[in-house]
């Protein structure tokens, strides 16, 4: 059964259609990219599916692991398994990662029939995963992201979905403001939570961070619907021509 | 925003949890104020002639003043005739232990989640309960008594030790301090007494339980601790209060006396009751705490959580005269609804020296107004001073209000005195962060507050630092917008 699957999807921001009927199904253990241009709707769609209330969804439907998402508040999303990796992740100034962390774990373990984690077991847990991202454990004890580079902000987020486990990550332009050491990183990490029962949506405006982090399936964003869908080759053709014409095809 | 919305709602809509009257027959007097109110008063607890001459002078000089103006809040004029100045619950004999306690009082404590039977043998804790006016149980006394440590209401004290009431009542707050202290010295009921002598390291957090109970009744409580030569101390104060409509008056005063070497750590979590959604009601809690480190080398540390009541206006503060002494203010003030805080402290650095520390969280909610009003003095002689203030406000929506007035008077000149201020506001891209971890709306608040408000919380005893929390979270319920 699919994990994901999204069928006509529409939303508008402030009475704007910003996707205009989106169709996707995504199974477990595949990657998908979404690609296009700035303001085709490939934040929008990753901030529907996490349930950011700024946006109103006006059609359509979306079930998740054959459940109806769009009626779930973002919490009950993350605690089914659901993780954003936010394009500009948040400052929570006098909140320490680690007790950040703890917090969103045991409520998601909670929802999921398992016990919590007590202090001991959770620090050696976290330990291992911070080594995928190559960050400091004395990281653990800053409060989130405040004060944070825009590399260590994502490598954070990336750390975050080692320690949550998600049934399907969403990252949000993950790459956007890393340079090529901070990107391999991330996305080294990124391949190590791959696994065969995890699905992933990579949203990125650019082709870049599909040689690290090597798609299943490619598909391209304009004006808020998928215009074209393929494999890994699809990014690299882009890469070379652009997104104008594929614009220019939807609109016309 | 729009999901969010209506849990808002519902939580926001919470009653008080610890709002319910107890029955208990109660021995009043008329409402009003007069001479022969006062001497009622003192008549009715049978004090010595040196009292009452001290409540007559008190009230001759209150007479004469005028309700002070100046703090950031409003309410409408106080009758001071339409007030009950005397209330005890009616006991035939003082109780000897527990077991002769009114049930119905102790149940009332249970309520509260302090089952006094289980806190005495479990917790370690001498509580000494104020019932409206009259202390009803004073645990622990025995134990304290071998040390040579009084721990009484302070109706009792005037009884056993006056000397030491004489010698020490009025030494730090004069009966003419101000408007609402000198009602208090003219009208108090009762209060608690601690007296640790030389070198005595108290071996338990001491801690009072105030209760206003009987309608109508203001409550003018007195509190009086001494710690003497190379003493220590860490006393508790924790309140909450029923359920009520008709606004009340509460004009307490604290005073702490620290000798040489000697520490006094005084903690407070006020939850009293703070008005209805629409502001209707709530308790006016007008006092003045305030210490004095009179020898060398002394410490008094104030640490303050400040949920309830519809008025706040206090300043614990610090007479630093003892060269080396150190003063400290740690404090949470909140202002939901309509409630109104204006509170902050006074550091006052006389002796060479001397050191003082203001940590002051001010988190503003609903149409709340919250105001830190501090001053630090620094005075020609004291040497060597230094002062660190924080100020930090935290507002939840955006029709709250945080001021800040801090006045700062430096005589001086190798006097060093330090200020940091700032202003941050529980953002929703914050919320839907802590959301899309799993993490519900109202436990990201209650977690961005607590950290927020961490370097207060960690100067609480352990229990109270529990309690604390947990009281906030449930006054900020529903805030977010």
């Amino acid at each position: 059964m699919a994990l994901l699957t999204i069928k006509n999807l529409h939303a508008s921001v402030a009475g704007k259609e910003i996707l205009r009927g989106i169709d996707l199904t995504v199974n477990p253990g595949e990657v998908h990219a979404i690609m296009g241009p700035n303001g085709s709707g490939k934040s929008t769609l990753a901030q529907v599916l996490a349930g950011r209330d700024l946006y109103q969804v006006t059609d359509g439907q979306v079930l998740y692991d054959g459940k109806d998402l769009l009626t779930m508040p973002p919490e009950e999303r993350a605690q089914e398994g659901i993780f954003m990796a936010f394009q500009y992740p948040v400052e929570i100034p006098g909140v320490s990662n680690m007790y950040f962390l703890k917090a969103a774990l045991n409520t998601i373990r909670k929802k999921r029939g398992i016990d919590e984690l007590d202090a001991m077991d959770f620090l050696t847990m976290v330990k291992e995963k911070l080594a995928l991202v190559e960050m400091d454990p004395a990281f653990l004890n800053r409060p989130v992201n405040a004060g944070f580079s825009g590399g260590e902000k994502k490598r954070n987020e990336i750390f975050q979905m080692a320690v949550l486990e998600p049934r399907l990550a969403i990252l949000d332009e993950t790459d956007s403001g890393l340079d090529i050491d901070a990107l391999k990183i991330v996305a080294n990490g990124v391949n190590l939570l791959r696994t065969g029962d995890r699905a992933m949506i990579v949203v990125t405006h650019y082709q870049r961070l599909l040689n690290y982090i090597v798609p299943d399936y490619v598909h391209v964003l304009a004006n808020g619907r998928i215009v074209k869908s393929g494999d890994k080759q699809l990014a690299l053709e882009l890469d070379q021509s652009g997104y104008v014409g594929l614009e220019e095809a939807v609109t016309a | 925003m729009s999901t969010t919305a209506p849990l808002i709602e519902t939580l926001a809509n919470q009653e008080y949890k610890w709002g319910f009257v107890t029955e208990i027959e109660a021995d009043s007097i008329p409402k009003g104020l007069s001479e022969d109110v006062v001497r009622m008063i003192s008549a009715k607890k049978n004090e010595p002639e040196f009292m009452l001459e001290w409540r007559l002078k008190s009230y001759r000089q209150w007479l004469k003043m005028e309700e002070p103006q100046w703090p950031n809040v409003h309410y409408p004029r106080i009758d001071y005739q339409d007030i009950i100045y005397y209330s005890a619950p009616v006991t035939k004999v003082a109780p000897k232990s527990l077991d002769e306690v009114d049930p119905e009082l102790l149940r009332t404590y249970e309520k509260l989640g302090i089952p006094l039977k289980e806190q005495e043998v479990l917790a370690g804790i001498a509580v000494d309960m104020v019932f409206d006016s009259v202390s009803v149980a004073t645990t622990f006394k025995a134990k304290l008594g071998e040390l040579g440590i009084i721990f009484c209401s302070f109706s009792e004290a005037v009884q056993e030790h006056p000397d030491l009431i004489k010698r020490y009542l009025g030494s730090v707050v004069p009966y003419s301090d101000n408007f609402f202290a000198t009602l208090n010295s003219a009208v108090f009921s009762d209060g608690s007494f601690v007296y640790i002598p030389k070198g005595v390291r108290c071996p338990m957090e001491l801690s009072t339980y105030f209760r206003i109970n009987a309608k109508d009744s203001g409550q003018f409580e007195r509190t009086l601790i001494i710690a003497d030569e190379g003493a220590y101390v860490s006393y508790l104060e924790g309140c909450t209060a029923p359920m009520r409509d008709n606004n009340q008056l509460h004009a307490a005063v604290v005073e702490l006396v620290a000798l040489d070497n000697a520490q006094i750590k005084y903690s407070t979590v006020q939850n009293w009751y703070p008005g209805d959604k629409q502001g209707k009601g709530g308790i006016y809690n007008f006092v003045t705490k305030r210490g004095k480190c009179l020898g060398i080398n002394s410490k008094i540390s104030w640490t303050q959580v400040e949920t309830g009541s519809a008025i706040t206006w206090k300043y614990p503060s610090v007479i630093l005269m003892g060269d080396n002494s150190v003063g400290e203010f740690y404090s949470v003030a909140l202002a939901n609804n309509y409630q109104q805080a204006d509170t902050g402290t006074k550091m006052i650095h006389i002796g060479k020296n001397t050191r003082s520390t203001i940590v002051s969280k001010g988190i503003s909610a609903g149409h709340g107004q919250n105001t830190y009003r501090g001053m630090v003095k620094i005075l020609k002689g004291a040497a060597g001073a230094r002062n660190y203030s924080q100020c930090d406000s935290l507002l939840l929506g955006d029709q709250c209000g945080a001021h800040t007035f801090p006045y700062l008077e430096v005589k001086n000149t190798s006097a060093q005195v330090e200020h940091e201020a700032s202003t941050s506001k529980i953002g929703e891209d914050q919320i839907f962060y802590c959301r899309q971890r799993g993490i519900s709306a109202e436990d990201a608040v209650s977690m961005i507050v607590h950290g927020f408000c961490k370097e207060v919380f960690r100067e609480l005893p352990m229990e109270f630092a529990v309690e604390a929390q947990k009281l906030l979270g449930i006054s900020l319920e529903g805030s977010v917008g």
